[in-house]
């Protein structure tokens, strides 16, 4: 009988970004991102869901204390993004676009080392209420 | 007396921070919101008029035509833009809540009909943090 479950911790940041690809010139750039490229910058409220899946300790009951992963999410990801320029005040995104899908591998590669291994991670990113991504896609192919 | 409300939103880029004040009292006064390279927010607008519903159309006024009216006006001017550099009507504003709903409430009032009195705007921030004003000094 499969006893995995899954537990989710939802933490949030604030950060300003663009999206641009510096290979093109600004009338490509605005074509492909449109007001995404503007060069002044905008910003989100970023939503982020982190998914564990594991079976629950015998001892504690516990997939993972949901308290240790608030700390970890808030000491590796929050500290570094939240009131930040995700493309000028970060080292992650200083050569990479920071689209939502980006941002969510880069989350995912920030959390995955610290994180027991037997433990499945799944980080779902909210840019706004209504565009959001998540890493690693369910579809394993 | 009925009031409508329609909801806009929008994504900017800001940052509060006083010219006149150096970096260390910035900091000292708006923490990580003076974070000099901006950060950001999803905001949300809600519009709410008052009036009396027209017999011939039950509207107050076609919540469609306040929606475009709020984009044109208010909303395609804040959308992917930084409010502290791209925003001609926050120019030497500090770009609080506070200051940014008072000054969307004297680009809208104006350009509403005489029958659609505009009676709240609500600015939200975050899921945490937002501003009310009724339009009083």
């Amino acid at each position: 009988m499969n006893k995995k479950v899954a537990v989710y911790r939802k933490e949030h940041f604030n950060a300003a970004h663009r999206l641009f690809n510096p290979a093109w010139d600004e009338a490509t750039n605005s074509k492909v991102f449109g007001k995404c490229a503007l060069p002044n910058y905008h910003g989100h409220n970023y939503e982020l869901d982190v998914k564990l899946t594991g079976v629950p300790n015998a001892d504690t009951g516990y997939v993972m204390d949901l308290k240790e992963l608030s700390e970890l999410i808030k000491k590796e990801i929050l500290d570094r993004f939240d009131h930040r320029n995700l493309n000028l005040d970060t080292v992650e995104f200083r050569n990479l676009n920071p689209t939502a899908e980006n941002i969510a591998i880069v989350i995912y590669s920030l959390l995955r080392p610290h994180l027991p291994e037997q433990l499945d991670l799944q980080v779902r990113l909210y840019e706004t209420p209504r565009n959001f991504v998540e890493y690693p896609a369910d579809d394993k192919s | 007396m009925v009031y409508l409300t329609r909801i806009e939103h929008f994504n900017a880029a800001h940052k509060l921070y006083n010219p006149d004040w150096t970096p260390e009292k910035n900091e000292e006064v708006f923490g990580r919101c003076a974070n000099a390279n901006w950060h950001g927010h999803n905001f949300e607008l809600y519009v709410t008029i008052k009036g009396k519903p027209d017999p011939d159309t039950g509207f107050i006024f076609d919540a469609k035509k306040l929606g475009a009216l709020v984009q044109e006006h208010i909303t395609d001017k804040l959308d992917h833009r930084n409010l502290n550099v791209d925003v001609d009507f926050m120019r030497g504003k500090m770009c609080s809540i506070e200051n940014l709903v008072v000054a969307i409430w004297n680009e809208l009032e104006p350009r509403l009909p005489a029958y659609a009195k505009l009676h709240c705007l609500k600015l939200v921030e975050t899921a945490k943090i937002y501003v009310e004003y009724y339009g009083e000094a």
